[in-house]
């Protein structure tokens, strides 16, 4: 029984991590970045429900609302002032921009709310699971991450594949100049793409710090770092990929703790995506990359 | 009035003088070549009626609208389109859903409507795709509408992406060498959905090509560029003929 509540844990923290993921896949995808400071918009959305909730008073869904509805605008405005002028420079000067970005969102959360972490309350009040006569207990946290999680991504790939925002996306991914010489806005695609992965991140640090109820300013670092791992786990820029690699991730961390070294287990998650990076470097759903000659 | 007027058009990057006093007046309902040795500078000038560069000197007008120095996006709005001497497709794409790309700027409902799925979407989704169907059918793809576009054969992506081109709706087509690399009979098929689509789309071509056959075959009128400048224009026969042309192709 133990077994099965350690892959329920692994399922559900795998579920957020697919979230995070998504994010990152969809950015990357999309506008040919990695955008480090997704993890830090996840720490944002945290602190954004917190205050609506503990400060203002208002209800836990409403508070998660109104952070999706910032976290779009912080993913926007970060676009605009910080990646936009790099538009034509090297993928690295964006990456190390990114990383200063991250950093920038860690210090002004430190000089808002301090250096002491604060106490996270559950968006979610729904009632517990129990089976098999209380010998497997199932939060009702981690119910709410699996659900979400596939919501997200089933509602994501109709909304890539099969709508024209999303086709105007695939478009601008594939070729930019093409794209805008067939009428598409490509800046507005970009920005389009910024706004859903910020979005996603706030949904992510709702059921993040739900699931685990500390918040500090380092909060989303290290769950952006190994949802980053599952993102090219999976295969960078693929959503269903996200989504298998976050899960993946989620369950061998778990396991790991579990079975191997409490200590180790964030190891053992790097350990892995070094190995698949050397078996199958487009990931377990990327595509092969066929280079003409 | 001509529909594209331009008018001693110039480009310099850097010391290099690129096009120099271009002009040429195209009329609605031509099929007009612009041809001329390799490097003399054409796709340079698609890349600046097109927005792509713009232009140091001079005016470009579009059905009397200046659309000198303007965004790719906004000459597109104004009735410019065109394909590329290398086919770039959006190649992981279907067939239909390339031509849906063009469409975009022609069935406008927000990104929240397609989130949510509100019955405008389908309404639109549905009249983008017999839109679609409609734009592949002259070009015999409509059969092809789920293929992956990678996956077409080379003659066809060309079609495709002749098809993606028009469904923006253009009132000129601008095609770059667009029987680059097809075999006599693809380039005959090649010439007969140029016809179609300026005599049933009703649109305005422009073409840059060095295969002569289709050149003679079906532009009526043609400008020749040689190093930049504008060499000779006239009617074809007549271009084709000319001493400094041979000349400019063949050497002393």
């Amino acid at each position: 029984m133990a077994f099965l509540d350690y892959l329920i844990n692994g399922i559900s923290l795998g579920s957020i991590y697919a979230v995070i993921a998504l994010g990152y896949t969809l950015v990357y995808g999309i506008a040919k970045m990695l955008n480090f400071a997704h993890g830090d918009v996840i720490m944002v959305g945290g602190y954004v429900i917190f205050t609506m909730m503990s400060n203002v008073g208002l209800n836990s869904y409403v508070s998660v609302l109104i952070a999706m509805a910032a976290c779009t605008v912080l993913g926007i405005t970060i676009e605009k002032i910080a990646y936009k002028p790099l538009r034509q420079s090297t993928n690295l000067a964006v990456l190390i921009t990114a990383i200063g970005v991250s950093y920038f969102l860690q210090n002004i959360a430190l000089i808002i709310f301090g250096e002491k972490p604060v106490t996270f309350k559950s968006v979610i009040d729904l009632p517990k699971i129990t089976l098999f006569d209380g010998q497997i207990v199932i939060k009702s946290e981690a119910i709410a991450s699996i659900i979400v999680s596939v919501v997200i991504v089933v509602g994501l790939s109709l909304f890539v594949n099969k709508t024209k925002s999303g086709r105007a996306m695939l478009a601008v991914s594939e070729d930019k100049d093409a794209a805008r010489l067939m009428g598409i806005n490509v800046n507005r695609t970009i920005s389009l793409t910024f706004a859903i992965g910020s979005g996603l991140a706030a949904i992510a640090g709702a059921l993040l710090c739900s699931s685990y109820p500390v918040l500090s300013n380092t909060t989303g670092a290290m769950p952006g770092i190994k949802a980053f791992v599952a993102a090219v786990f999976g295969g960078i820029g693929s959503i269903p990929g996200a989504m298998v690699g976050g899960l993946l991730i989620g369950v061998i961390e778990i396991l790991g703790r579990a079975y191997i070294s409490p200590q180790l287990a964030d190891a053992i998650v790097f350990a892995v995506l070094i190995i698949v990076l050397i078996v199958r470097p487009t990931g377990i759903l990327g595509k092969k990359v066929n280079e003409k000659v | 009035m001509a529909l594209l007027e331009v008018k001693k058009l110039g480009i310099s990057f850097g010391g290099l003088r690129a096009v120099d006093d271009f002009s040429v007046s195209i009329e609605k309902g031509d099929l007009y070549g612009l041809i001329g040795p390799n490097g003399a500078g054409k796709t340079t000038i698609f890349n600046l009626l097109t927005g792509v560069y713009k232009p140091t000197d001079g005016s470009i007008t579009l059905d009397g609208v200046n659309i000198t120095g303007k965004s790719t996006i906004e000459i597109n709005k104004a009735g410019i389109a065109r394909t590329f001497q290398n086919i770039r497709l959006f190649s992981k794409l279907s067939v239909l859903d390339n031509v849906k790309a063009g469409l975009t700027n022609k069935y406008r409902y927000s990104t929240a409507t397609g989130i949510f799925r509100l019955p405008k979407y389908f309404r639109l989704e549905r009249e983008m795709t017999e839109r679609a169907l409609e734009l592949l059918r002259p070009f015999e793809l409509d059969g092809d509408a789920d293929v992956i576009a990678a996956n077409l054969p080379y003659g066809k992506q060309r079609k495709l992406e002749i098809a993606r081109a028009l469904a923006t709706d253009p009132k000129l087509l601008l095609l770059d060498e667009p029987a680059a690399g097809m075999n006599p009979k693809e380039t005959a098929g090649l010439m007969n959905t140029i016809l179609t689509v300026r005599d049933d789309f009703g649109v305005t071509v422009l073409l840059i090509e060095h295969d002569m056959a289709l050149v003679s075959g079906i532009c009526e009128k043609l400008s020749v560029l040689n190093f930049g400048q504008l060499l000779c224009e006239g009617p074809t026969g007549q271009v084709l003929n000319d001493p400094e042309v041979i000349k400019a192709y063949l050497g002393e």
